[in-house]
C-alpha cells in the first residue's frame, strides 16, 4: 500500500511538470476577434473599412453613450461630445456668430466666447477624433497591401475590392488632416509608414501638410470610382475634386499663396459631374435625405436606430430644440441649448422664411436679440434640421432621442459658391457670368422663384449667401478667416470675444492650440504661437 | 459531480454517527474542570483534553473549562495546548479537576500557516500576523474581514457603506498599486480565490484564523499576486474528541444615526418666500411637512444562526465539522434585504499510521439580496419637504410626483424618493461553491520528507432579476412601452492544482539547528462567462436592437474569458543555532495576461531574523523575555490589471446601435484597439526591518516595523501622443510609487491571576505612497492624470495623479474668503497669475486617503464576565463634501420644474450656483471611531451537558470628527449621497451540548 502511495505522489510530482505544457498560457479573448480573424476576407475588409468612415459618425464601438471618460474613442473627453462633426461644428459655428449654447458643459463657454487655451476638453476632443480616425485609415493601408492579401490568400475579385477601398481611405485621411490644417495647423503627422506602439510621431508645418493633402488627392483622383458611381456614403473622384477645390480656396490662408485658378478648376469639375440641386432646400436636412437625394456628394451617414450618436444632427437638433411645439416641429428634443445670434437670420428678408425659404427659423416666444446668453428665449433656434421625413412621419428612434439624418460634407451648393467667390478673387478658367448662373440656381431654389435673382455680386455677397446657404453646417469659422473677419474687430456679433455687444480676440485663435495633454506627452510637437 | 457523490455519503455517515453518539456517551462519569496557566492562573483556552488511550476528547472552553464523560475513576486525561507542556491526571474520586499547565519555553513550537505549508512562529523572519477565533472582533459580523478590522498594523478595513451584505475594501500598507488592483490576495484553505467579494459569501463563523502576510519577504512565495500582500483565510476543523454540537444564535436591531442637514419644510417655507430671485417658486410650495429621510429609514432587524457539529468519527480517525448558517439582515434602508445560506464540511482523516494526512474542506453559500434604489438617499435629501408621499392621483402609483403641463412626470424634476424604493423590485441570487482536497504524505523512506497536493475548484454564479413597474415616474415613457424587466447572469469558475514536496531535518549535536526546504508547482485557472441580454420593458417587450452576442438563455454560455497562471515557487528557511534564522523565497510566474516574452515573472525574497535573547546575555534576564530583530528584502509583482487580454492586438465589432451604412447596408464595424504589445508585471520592491520584543515575562510586547516600498513599471493609463496607437490613452507600463511608513504594535496585560484578565492592544500605522514618475517621457509641465468624476458635473474630475503627491490627491481651485472668512462666490485664488481663473489655477490641495490610521482594543475578563471595546481611527484623510457643494446653493431650489430641496450649508454660504472645484468643501476626515462594545456572560451548564453563554453588543458607538458630513470614513474620499453606517445592538447566545 505504501509503495503504491509512493509510487502515485512520484508520478503527479514529475508528471504535473511535464503536462502543464506551458501553452495553455495562450489564452484569447471570447465575443473579439484577432487580426487573423478580422482580415481573413473581403467582409472583414469591408467591416473595418465600415470602421474608418463611422469613426466619424460614432463615438466608439458601444453608441452610444455620454458622460464621463469611460470608452469613447477619444479618452478622457464626454464622449457625447466626441463625435467629428460635433467637435467640428463647435469649432467652426459656436464659436462665431452662428449660435451660442446656454449650458455651461465643460469648455463650452471658453469656446463660444473665444477665450479657450490649450487645455480645453473640446479642443483636445476636436484634435483626438481626427488624429484617431488618421490612425484607423493608415491601420487599414498596412493592413491592405498587396503583400498582406496574397499571404492571406485573397486573390481576384475580393483582392480587387479590397484595393479599391484604398484611395477611399486615403481621401479620408487627407479629409481628416484637411481638419487639422485649417483648424490645428501644425499637427502631429503619421501615415501607414509607422507602425503601432508608443513611440513620439513628428510634427508637420501647416505649409507641408497643405502639399501632403494636395498630393494624396491628386494621387487618388485617378483611382476613385467615377463620380456617383459608388455606394452611398463612400468617396468617389467628386469628393475629393470637392476637397481640392476647398482646399484651393483657403490656400492663401493656408500657405499664403492663392489657388483661385485650380479652386475654379475643381469646383467646376465637380459642378460638371451629374449632380444637381434638390427640389427644395427644406427638404435637404431631413430623417430621409439619404434617399433621392442628387445634391449630396460625400455625406456622413447617421441612423436613429442603427448609427447613434450624441453627435451629427442629433445634438443640433436636441440643442436647438425646447418646449413640446418646437420639439414636435423638429421632431426631437431638446436640450434647450443653442439659438443664432441675431447677425445670421438678419442676413434674410425675414425671419419665417415667407420670402427666402432657406429662412428657417423658430419665432414663437423668441426675440431676435440675445442680451443673455443664459436666457433660452433669447435669439432664434433653427428648423432647418428637422427629425422628420418629406411625408411627414417620424425617425426611427421610437424614444425620440436620435437623429436620421446624415449630414453633406460635400454637397453641389458648396462648389457654385466656390467657383463664384473664386472667379471673383481672380481665378482664371471661369466667369462671372457663368457664376451668376451658378448662384441664381441657388437663389431660385430659395425663392421658389426668380425674385431673388441677382445681375452681378461681390465678395461680400458670397459670404453672405454663404451664411444663407450653409448656415449651421460648420462653415463659417473657415470663411470669416478666409475675410479677414473672424478674430479681428471689422466684425463684431453678440458675444464675440465673450462680451455682450463684441470684442475683437487674440488674431493667434485663428489657429487653435495644440492640446496641452498631447504636447504633455509628445517632445516633437509645438504649440502654435501666442498659446 | 464528485463532490455532490462525496457530500451524500458524508451526509449519510454524519447521520448514523448521531445515532451513535448518543448512546456511547450516555453512560459513564461525568468530570469537570479548569485549565489555567500555572504561572499566574489564568484560563487556557482551546485546550485539548483527552481520554488517554482512546480518540476520546473535548476542547476548554472561553474561561478554561471542560467537561467530559468517562467510563470509571481509572480513566486518565491527558490535558495540552499550543505554547504549554501537556500533563496526565488520573479522574480518580474526584469530579471537578484543576489543571495547570506550564508555558513551554517562548511557544517553542508554536506554528504559523504561511503559503503552502506552516512554519514555527519562532522562525518566522518577515512580516506575519496572525489573528484566531478569540481574538475576533465580536457582534454581528456579516463580512468575514469586519473580524479583523482595526487588529492588525498594517492593515485598513473600510466598510464600503452601510447597506445589507455590503463588503469592505482592504489595505495592507496603503497599497503599491495605482490603476491595477490595490486589493490583497485571498487564499482560503489554500485556495487563491478570485479577489472582489471573495470574502462576503464565507460564513465569519466558520473561520479559525487570519495570517497576513504583509512584507515581501513572507509574501514573494506567492509571487505576481502579492504586492498588496497576503491574507490567509484557515476555515475551522474537527478535532479529536467527543462529538460536540454548538449553536449560535444573534439577533440584532440597525439604527439609522446621522442624516444629512437639509433644510426642513418650514426653513423652505421660509427661503423661497423671503429671498429674492426665487418668488417665481412659491406657487410650487405645498403645506406638508415631510421629513424624506425619517420615511426611507428605518429600525432595521436581523438574525443569524449558526449550528456546528465537530468532532471525530469510526474511532477517532475521521475528524469531521459540519456547520450551516442562516443570515437575515434588512438594510436600515427600506426594501433592502440581504440572506446568506452557507454550509461547510470539513474531513481530516490520517490514514495509513498517520503518513498520509487528508483534508476535505467543501463550502457552499447562497446569497440572496434585494436592492433598494440607492438614489432614493440622495432624493430623500432633495425631495421638496413641503409635498405629501402620497397625492390623490391615481397615476404614477399614487405618489406625489412633479408632473409638466401635459401631466407627465417632468424630464428635469427629481423623483419622489418612497416611489423610487416601493416601485421597484431588483433581486439578486448568487450562489458559490469553494471545495478542496489535500493531500499530505510523510515518505516512509525519508525521516521529515513530505508531498502534498491540492486540487481545488471554485464556482460562482449570480443571476438577477430587475423589474420597474412602466406606471413608476421614474420609468415612465411617453412614447414607447416604460418600465422595465431585465435579466443579468455571471459565472465564474476557478481551477486549481499545486503541489509541493517539503523537507524539514533537525541538525547539529543539540538539534537546535534546522533546515526546511519546499518547492513546488501549480496551475490555477479562472473562467470568466459573460451573457448578453436584450432590455425589455415591463410588460416584456424588447426595447431597442438585440445587443451582440446576444443569449437568448442562460445556458448559453457565450464568451470565455480565461486567466492562467501557472508557477515554480521554493522556500527555504534555515535556522542556526536557535539564534540565527535564514529565509529565502522564490517564485517564478507565467500568466497569460502577458505575450509570449513578458509572461514569465520571477520573484525572489531573503530575510534575516535574530532572536537576540537565546543569546547568552539575554537567556537568563528576568526582564527582557524575548526580543527578535529581522530584516527583509523582497520582489513581488501585480498581474491584476484592468484588462485581460492588453497586449494582445485585437478587433471589437460594434454594438447594434454602432452599425454604420455603406450604400444600402448596415455594417458591424470592425475596429482595432489599442495595446501595449511591451506590456509586463508590475513590481514591488520592499525592504522590511523589524523588532520584536517582549518584557515581563510577555506581558508587555510589541512591534516595531518599518517598511520602504518602491513599484516599479506600473500598470496605469497613460495619455500617449495621437497617431501611435489607435487612443490616446494606453494601458502600460510607466511610472513609480514609492512608499515609506512604519507600524507600531503594542499589548500590555495590565492584570492576570486566576479571577481576571485584562488585556490591552493597541496599534498604528503610516503609509504613504507617493507617485515619483509617471510618463514616459518626464515633463515638468504635465500636472498629471485626472480622475474621479465630480457628482452631478458633467465630466468634471476632482482628483488628480501626480508626481510627488498620494494618487488621487484632491486637485482643486483655492477659494478665497472675505474678512469674516467667509467664502466667496466664484471668487479663486489666479496661482498662475494670468488674469483668467481656469484649469491651469487648480493645484494639488489634500489626500483622499489617510496616512496614519490606528486602532485600539481592550479586553477584560473577571470570572464569567468578559468585556471589551474596539476602537479606529484615522488622520490627515480629507474628504469632498459633493453633498453639500451640489445641493448647498440656491440654484438647487429651481433645477427642475417644482421644487428642489437644498442643504442646510446654504444658509452659510449663500452660494447662488455650485462651486465645483472649490477647495472649501473638501473637509478633514479625521476621525476615531468607537467601533464596538461587548460583554460576554458565561452562564455555564444550564442544563444537562448544555452550556450558555449570553453576548451583546454595540456597533458604530460614536465618531469623533471635524467632518460636516454624515460619516468621515469614505473608500476614495468622495461623499456623495452615501448609505450611512447605522449603529447596531446585538444581543447573542451560544449552547454548546
Amino acid at each position: 500500500m505504501k509503495h503504491i502511495i509512493f509510487k502515485l505522489f512520484t508520478v503527479l510530482l514529475l508528471g504535473s511538470v511535464i503536462t502543464s505544457c506551458h501553452k495553455r498560457l495562450d489564452k484569447f479573448p471570447a465575443n473579439t476577434l484577432t487580426a487573423a480573424d478580422a482580415y481573413k476576407d473581403e467582409a472583414g475588409y469591408k467591416q473595418v473599412l465600415a470602421r474608418v468612415y463611422g469613426s466619424m459618425v460614432l463615438t466608439s464601438q458601444n453608441a452610444p453613450a455620454t458622460g464621463g471618460s469611460g470608452n469613447g474613442d477619444v479618452k478622457g473627453v464626454d464622449e457625447g461630445f466626441s463625435d467629428f462633426f460635433r467637435n467640428f461644428w463647435t469649432a467652426q459655428d459656436l464659436t462665431t456668430d452662428m449660435a451660442k449654447w446656454k449650458w455651461a458643459d465643460p469648455g463650452l463657454y471658453d469656446m463660444q466666447f473665444n477665450k479657450w487655451d490649450a487645455g480645453n476638453p473640446l479642443v483636445e476632443g476636436l484634435y483626438g477624433r481626427c488624429q484617431l480616425v488618421i490612425t484607423f485609415a493608415n491601420e487599414f493601408l498596412r493592413e491592405s497591401t498587396p503583400e498582406k492579401l496574397s499571404s492571406r490568400g485573397i486573390s481576384g475579385a475580393a483582392a480587387s475590392n479590397i484595393n479599391q477601398m484604398r484611395p477611399e481611405v486615403k481621401f479620408i485621411r487627407a479629409y481628416q488632416y484637411w481638419a487639422l490644417l485649417d483648424l490645428f495647423g501644425n499637427p502631429g503627422f503619421t501615415t501607414e509608414e509607422e507602425q503601432i506602439g508608443k513611440f513620439n510621431p513628428k510634427r508637420i508645418t501647416r505649409a507641408e501638410l497643405f502639399t501632403f493633402i494636395e498630393n494624396q488627392l491628386k494621387e487618388v483622383e485617378t483611382s476613385l470610382p467615377a463620380p456617383r458611381s459608388n455606394e452611398y456614403g463612400r468617396a468617389d473622384k467628386a469628393a475629393a475634386w470637392s476637397l481640392l477645390a476647398r482646399l484651393y480656396l483657403n490656400a492663401s490662408v493656408y500657405t499664403g499663396t492663392q489657388r483661385n485658378t485650380d479652386a475654379v478648376t475643381y469646383s467646376k469639375k465637380v459642378i460638371d459631374a451629374g449632380y444637381s440641386l434638390l427640389g427644395d432646400y427644406r427638404w435637404l436636412f431631413l430623417a430621409d435625405n439619404h434617399l433621392n437625394n442628387p445634391e449630396a456628394i460625400w455625406t456622413l451617414n447617421y441612423d436613429g436606430f442603427k448609427s447613434k450618436s450624441y453627435g451629427g444632427a442629433t445634438f443640433i437638433i436636441n440643442g436647438t430644440s425646447n418646449g413640446s411645439a418646437l420639439v414636435e416641429i423638429n421632431g426631437l428634443g431638446g436640450w434647450g441649448a443653442m439659438r443664432a445670434t441675431e447677425k445670421i437670420p438678419s442676413l434674410f428678408p425675414d425671419q419665417t422664411g415667407a420670402i427666402d425659404k432657406r429662412s428657417q427659423w423658430y419665432t414663437t416666444g423668441q426675440t431676435l436679440g440675445m442680451d443673455d446668453y443664459f436666457d433660452y428665449a433669447q435669439g432664434l433656434p433653427t428648423t432647418k434640421f428637422r427629425n422628420r421625413t418629406r411625408s411627414g412621419g417620424f425617425g426611427n428612434d421610437p424614444t425620440r432621442e436620435f437623429s436620421d439624418i446624415d449630414i453633406p460634407l460635400f454637397r453641389l451648393a458648396e462648389m457654385y459658391l466656390i467657383y463664384a467667390e473664386a472667379v471673383k478673387r481672380g481665378g482664371a478658367g471661369g466667369t462671372e457670368a457663368q457664376a451668376v448662373s451658378y448662384l441664381n440656381l441657388l437663389r431660385q431654389r430659395a425663392y421658389m422663384n426668380n425674385s431673388g435673382n441677382i445681375v452681378t455680386y461681390d465678395l461680400d455677397f458670397i459670404l453672405n449667401e454663404r451664411a444663407r446657404e450653409l448656415y449651421w453646417e460648420g462653415f463659417r469659422r473657415t470663411d470669416l478667416i478666409r475675410y479677414d473677419r473672424y478674430a479681428e474687430g471689422t466684425y463684431l456679433w453678440p458675444w464675440k470675444g465673450g462680451v455682450k455687444n463684441g470684442t475683437a480676440f487674440g488674431l493667434h485663435r485663428k489657429l487653435l492650440p495644440i492640446p496641452s495633454n498631447q504636447l504633455a506627452v509628445n517632445p516633437n510637437l509645438k504649440q502654435n504661437p501666442g498659446y | 459531480m464528485i463532490f455532490k457523490r462525496m457530500l451524500a455519503r458524508v451526509w449519510a455517515l454524519l447521520l448514523m454517527l448521531m445515532v451513535v453518539a448518543q448512546t456511547v456517551f450516555a453512560q459513564g462519569k461525568t468530570v469537570t474542570g479548569k485549565v489555567t496557566d500555572g504561572k499566574d492562573g489564568s484560563p487556557i483556552p482551546n485546550a485539548s483534553v483527552t481520554i488517554k488511550g482512546t480518540n476520546l476528547g473535548t476542547t476548554t472552553d472561553a474561561t478554561g473549562s471542560f467537561r467530559i464523560t468517562v467510563e470509571n475513576n481509572n480513566a486518565i486525561l491527558v490535558i495540552s495546548s499550543v505554547g504549554f507542556g501537556s500533563t496526565e491526571i488520573t479522574v480518580g474520586s474526584q469530579s471537578d479537576l484543576s489543571v495547570n499547565l506550564t508555558a513551554t519555553q517562548g511557544n517553542l513550537n508554536e506554528v504559523v500557516v504561511v503559503g503552502y505549508g506552516t512554519q514555527r512562529k519562532r522562525d518566522l523572519t518577515g512580516a506575519v500576523a496572525t489573528i484566531s477565533a478569540k481574538d475576533f472582533v465580536k457582534g454581528a459580523i456579516q463580512s468575514p474581514e469586519q473580524l479583523i478590522a482595526g487588529k492588525v498594523a498594517g492593515v485598513q478595513i473600510t466598510p464600503n457603506s452601510g447597506a445589507a451584505g455590503s463588503g469592505s475594501r482592504i489595505r495592507i500598507r496603503g497599497g503599491a498599486s495605482l490603476n491595477a488592483s490595490n486589493d490583497p490576495l485571498v487564499v482560503i484553505d489554500g485556495v487563491p480565490v478570485d479577489n472582489g467579494n471573495a470574502l462576503n459569501l464565507i460564513n465569519p463563523n466558520d473561520i479559525e484564523s487570519f495570517t497576513l502576510l504583509k512584507d515581501p519577504s513572507a509574501a514573494a512565495i506567492y509571487g505576481s499576486r502579492a504586492s498588496n500582500g497576503v491574507i490567509i483565510i484557515v476555515t475551522k476543523k474537527g478535532r479529536k474528541g467527543k462529538v460536540k454540537l454548538s449553536f449560535g444564535a444573534q439577533a440584532f436591531v440597525q439604527q439609522p444615526v446621522k442624516r444629512v442637514d437639509i433644510l426642513t419644510a418650514d426653513e423652505l417655507r421660509n427661503v423661497i418666500n423671503t429671498r429674492p430671485g426665487l418668488a417665481s417658486l412659491q406657487p410650487f410650495l405645498g403645506k406638508s411637512n415631510t421629513d424624506w429621510q425619517d420615511e426611507i429609514y428605518r429600525n432595521a432587524l436581523g438574525q443569524d444562526y449558526n449550528l456546528s457539529v465537530s468532532g471525530a468519527i469510526a474511532d477517532g480517525k475521521l475528524p469531521f465539522r459540519l456547520s450551516g448558517g442562516f443570515l437575515n439582515q434588512d438594510g436600515i434602508l427600506r426594501t433592502d434585504n440581504f440572506k446568506r445560506y452557507s454550509g461547510a464540511l470539513s474531513l481530516t482523516p490520517k490514514l495509513f499510521k498517520d503518513q498520509l494526512k487528508v483534508e476535505l474542506n467543501l463550502k457552499l453559500a447562497r446569497t440572496n439580496s434585494t436592492d433598494p434604489d440607492f438614489g432614493a438617499i440622495g432624493n430623500a435629501v432633495s425631495f421638496d419637504p413641503t409635498q405629501p408621499i402620497k397625492s390623490n392621483s391615481v397615476r404614477y402609483g399614487g405618489y406625489y410626483e412633479w408632473l409638466d403641463g401635459a401631466g407627465y412626470p417632468a424630464t428635469n424634476s427629481n423623483r419622489n424618493p418612497i416611489a423610487l424604493l416601493n416601485m421597484r423590485d431588483h433581486e439578486r441570487i448568487g450562489n458559490r461553491f469553494i471545495g478542496n482536497i489535500q493531500f499530505d504524505y510523510a515518505f516512509p523512506f525519508i525521516k521529515g520528507l513530505r508531498a502534498n497536493l491540492n486540487l481545488g475548484y471554485e464556482y460562482a454564479n449570480e443571476y438577477g432579476t430587475f423589474k420597474k413597474s412602466d406606471s413608476a415616474a421614474a420609468a415612465y415613457s411617453r412614447t414607447t412601452k416604460g418600465g422595465y424587466n431585465n435579466r443579468s447572469y455571471l459565472e465564474r469558475n476557478n481551477k486549481l492544482y499545486d503541489v509541493y514536496l517539503n523537507y524539514v531535518r533537525d541538525l547539529g549535536a543539540n538539534k537546535n539547528s534546522r533546515v526546511d526546504f519546499t518547492v513546488g508547482h501549480g496551475t490555477q485557472e479562472v473562467g470568466y462567462y459573460n451573457f448578453n441580454f436584450q432590455g425589455r420593458s415591463y410588460d416584456g417587450t424588447p426595447q431597442g436592437q438585440p445587443p451582440a452576442f446576444l443569449s437568448s438563455n442562460s445556458d448559453d454560455k457565450n464568451g470565455d474569458n480565461g486567466d492562467m497562471l501557472i508557477s515554480y515557487y521554493g522556500r527555504l528557511n534555515f535556522t542556526l543555532a536557535n539564534k540565527y534564522v535564514f529565509t529565502f523565497n522564490g517564485r517564478a510566474d507565467g500568466s497569460s495576461r502577458f505575450s509570449k516574452d513578458n509572461r514569465w515573472g520571477y520573484f525572489p525574497s531573503a530575510a534575516f531574523a535574530w532572536r537576540v535573547n537565546e543569546e547568552n546575555f539575554l537567556k537568563d534576564s528576568k526582564v527582557i523575555s524575548d526580543l527578535k530583530v529581522r530584516v527583509g528584502y523582497g520582489v513581488t509583482g501585480q498581474k491584476d490589471i484592468p484588462r485581460l487580454y492588453g497586449y494582445l492586438p485585437v478587433y471589437n465589432q460594434s454594438n447594434t446601435s454602432g452599425l454604420y451604412q455603406l450604400g444600402n447596408t448596415f455594417y458591424t464595424r470592425l475596429g482595432p484597439v489599442e495595446y501595449d504589445p511591451d506590456l509586463k508585471w508590475e513590481t514591488t520592491e520592499n525592504i522590511n526591518a523589524a523588532i520584536e520584543f517582549g518584557f515581563a515575562d510577555n506581558r508587555i510586547t510589541g512591534i516595531i516595523e518599518a517598511f520602504s516600498r518602491k513599484t516599479r513599471d506600473l500598470i496605469n493609463t497613460i495619455p500617449i501622443p495621437l497617431g501611435a496607437n489607435f487612443a490616446n490613452s494606453l494601458l502600460t507600463n510607466v511610472g513609480n510609487i514609492e512608499s515609506k511608513g512604519f507600524e507600531f504594535t503594542f499589548n500590555v496585560v495590565p492584570v492576570r491571576n486566576r479571577n481576571a484578565q485584562w488585556d490591552l492592544g493597541f496599534n498604528v500605522t503610516y503609509a504613504n505612497p507617493k507617485i515619483t514618475k509617471l510618463l514616459i517621457n518626464d515633463n515638468p509641465n504635465f500636472q498629471g492624470n485626472l480622475r474621479t468624476t465630480i457628482p452631478g458635473s458633467i465630466n468634471k474630475l476632482a482628483q488628480i495623479d501626480a508626481v510627488g503627491n498620494r494618487p488621487g490627491s484632491f486637485y482643486m481651485l483655492q477659494q478665497v474668503y472675505d474678512k469674516n472668512n467667509q467664502p466667496i462666490e466664484g471668487l479663486f485664488e489666479d496661482i498662475n497669475r494670468d488674469g483668467i481663473i481656469s484649469d491651469l489655477d487648480r493645484r494639488v490641495f489634500k489626500p483622499s486617503e489617510a496616512p496614519l490610521f490606528l486602532g485600539f482594543t481592550t479586553n477584560f475578563s473577571y470570572k464569567k464576565f468578559t468585556a471589551g471595546v474596539l476602537m479606529r481611527g484615522s488622520v490627515g484623510n480629507y474628504v469632498f463634501n459633493t453633498v453639500a457643494m451640489q445641493l448647498g446653493v440656491q440654484n438647487q431650489f429651481k433645477i427642475g420644474t417644482g421644487i428642489q430641496n437644498a442643504h442646510s450649508s446654504y444658509l452659510e454660504t449663500g452660494f447662488v450656483a455650485k462651486q465645483e472645484l472649490s477647495d472649501y468643501y473638501i473637509q478633514n476626515a479625521s476621525f476615531l471611531r468607537l467601533d464596538n462594545i461587548n460583554f460576554g456572560y458565561d452562564a455555564g451548564q444550564i442544563a444537562k451537558n448544555v452550556n450558555l453563554r449570553i453576548t451583546a453588543n454595540i456597533q458604530n458607538v460614536f465618531v469623533i470628527t471635524k467632518y460636516k458630513g454624515i460619516d468621515p470614513e469614505i473608500n476614495g474620499g468622495m461623499d456623495s449621497q452615501i448609505y450611512p453606517r447605522p449603529r447596531t445592538y446585538v444581543l447573542g447566545i451560544n449552547l454548546d451540548f
